[in-house]
């Protein structure tokens, strides 16, 4: 068999993803970890003020690191429900459903830095405006994911039922999106761009890169890390859990 | 064959379905009380100037609405699970999908028809601007069938919680954003004289693709919830 295939085929096993992910776990952490501290630490301290906002922008290391996980989380999450509705896949399942947390919790965090940043900028904590409004209603999607699996019995059941929630709302926040922009916008475009050159000075380039990809590495840690104690919660009455637990302890 | 007995299960459903709704006609304008209701609580608590309550006219009248059809949609599927029909539909040789698209038809017809009948005088009672009137009615006719549409998936979602009320407001509101900021945005825009045929036809296009992919989305939920 390909390699590659076949490397899908072992991890969609249970007992070798959970002995993967375990070994995956410090690799993942030892790096995100540094990487976050250096960024902060940079951003806070070596990185000079904004020529308008002053120290103020320097939320932005947190806030736009934050922002770009939870829309990235989603994509994630609804990748993994698709294959999990598609081709049944329990291990999809259960990675979809531990996205939601971690999204939820970066989500709630982008709106919170924005409210602090918010606040001494535009003169206030909160407006209706298109990007703060998506992402709010994005708050609410991941909310919904979750309580729709915390409320069904059958673990399955709920799982399959979320995944189709988080693809009904993969579609719905594009059009959240456009349809609140029509309706009012004050948040500003996009600064940082991939191709071409982007309107934020070079210096305070790099802390942001560290923070975007310690953050993904930390995503891609605290998923494995969840998904490996649902796993075993799921598979709890099966050998291979006992052994796993007891070599542990 | 195949075709005209697909269609006659689809009338017999309705049929049935809505003569249940008659027989209970009291259960039927439940809706249109608690539009009522929440259309009174607005004045009350805002105070009765004549400007300011024609200036929030549309929201209010749309977010009436909106909440009438949510807290009704838990009935869509409640006593047919019940009494095991939804099951029997599950199993039935007819298309699923169109037979969802029969309950979400009935839950229209008795629920958004009656709030539309009465949206004239909620429109009366907060003073919204007569020339105003006809573009609510063209934004709630377009907008109430997409309200049913989106919630019938988010209910079949749901179909078998005992308490799902909640949750249902939870999962639903998401997806009724749009809807609600298209169906007011373009009464809010009419009343500032600016164009708004655009939201009017984003809703007749939204209208258009979700009478075909929601059905089988509700069908696609209700497979996941049933098993």
């Amino acid at each position: 068999m390909n390699p590659v295939l076949l490397w899908f085929h072992t991890m969609g096993s249970p007992p070798s993803f959970y002995a993967f992910a375990g070994r995956c776990l410090p690799w993942l952490y030892g790096i995100a970890i540094p990487m976050i501290l250096w960024g902060c630490w940079a951003g806070l301290f070596e990185v000079p003020a904004d020529y308008q906002q002053g120290d103020t922008f320097r939320i932005l290391f947190v806030h736009v690191p934050a922002a770009w996980m939870s829309l990235l989380i989603y994509g994630v999450m609804a990748i993994n429900a698709f294959i999990a509705l598609v081709w049944r896949i329990k291990l999809s399942e259960q990675l979809a459903m531990n996205c939601a947390p971690i999204g939820a919790a970066f989500t709630a965090l982008t709106l919170l830095t924005g409210a602090i940043w918010g606040k001494p900028m535009w003169g206030t904590w909160w407006t209706w405006d298109a990007r703060l409004t998506s992402e709010l209603v994005l708050l609410f999607l991941y909310l919904g994911v979750i309580g729709l699996y915390a409320a069904i019995e059958d673990r399955r059941a709920a799982a399959r039922a979320a995944c189709f929630l988080a693809l009904i709302g993969f579609v719905n926040v594009p059009i959240v999106h456009f349809s609140v922009d029509w309706w009012n916008t004050l948040h500003q475009g996009a600064t940082i761009r991939l191709f071409g050159k982007s309107s934020m000075d070079p210096s305070m380039i790099a802390p942001l890169i560290a923070l975007a990809f310690g953050t993904k590495l930390w995503f891609v840690g605290s998923l494995l890390a969840r998904t490996r104690v649902s796993i075993a919660e799921a598979e709890r009455s099966k050998d291979w859990v006992h052994r796993a637990l007891r070599a542990r302890a | 064959m195949a075709d005209s007995s697909a269609m006659t299960a689809f009338s017999a459903l309705l049929r049935r379905d809505l003569l249940l709704v008659w027989r209970r006609r009291g259960d039927a304008l439940n809706p249109v009380l608690f539009a009522l209701l929440v259309v009174t609580v607005f004045p009350l608590a805002i105070g009765p100037e004549k400007s300011t309550l024609s200036l929030i006219a549309p929201g209010v009248i749309w977010a009436a609405v909106l909440l009438a059809g949510l807290l009704s949609l838990d009935t869509m599927f409640r006593s047919d699970l019940e009494d095991g029909s939804l099951e029997m539909l599950l199993l039935a040789p007819q298309p699923l999908a169109l037979m969802l698209f029969g309950k979400v038809l009935v839950h229209w017809l008795t629920t958004a028809v009656p709030l539309l009948i009465a949206a004239p005088l909620l429109a009366e009672m907060l003073h919204l601007q007569a020339p105003l009137l006809p573009v609510l009615m063209l934004s709630l006719l377009l907008g109430t069938p997409l309200l049913s549409l989106v919630g019938g998936v988010v209910v079949a979602l749901t179909v078998g919680m005992r308490r799902s009320g909640m949750l249902l407001a939870l999962l639903a509101l998401p997806l009724y954003v749009p809807i609600l900021i298209l169906g007011a945005g373009c009464v809010a825009a009419a009343a500032q004289g600016l164009p708004y045929t655009g939201a009017l036809l984003l809703l007749g296009a939204g209208l258009a693709l979700l009478i075909i992919l929601a059905p089988l989305a509700t069908a696609t939920a209700l497979r996941i919830a049933m098993t």
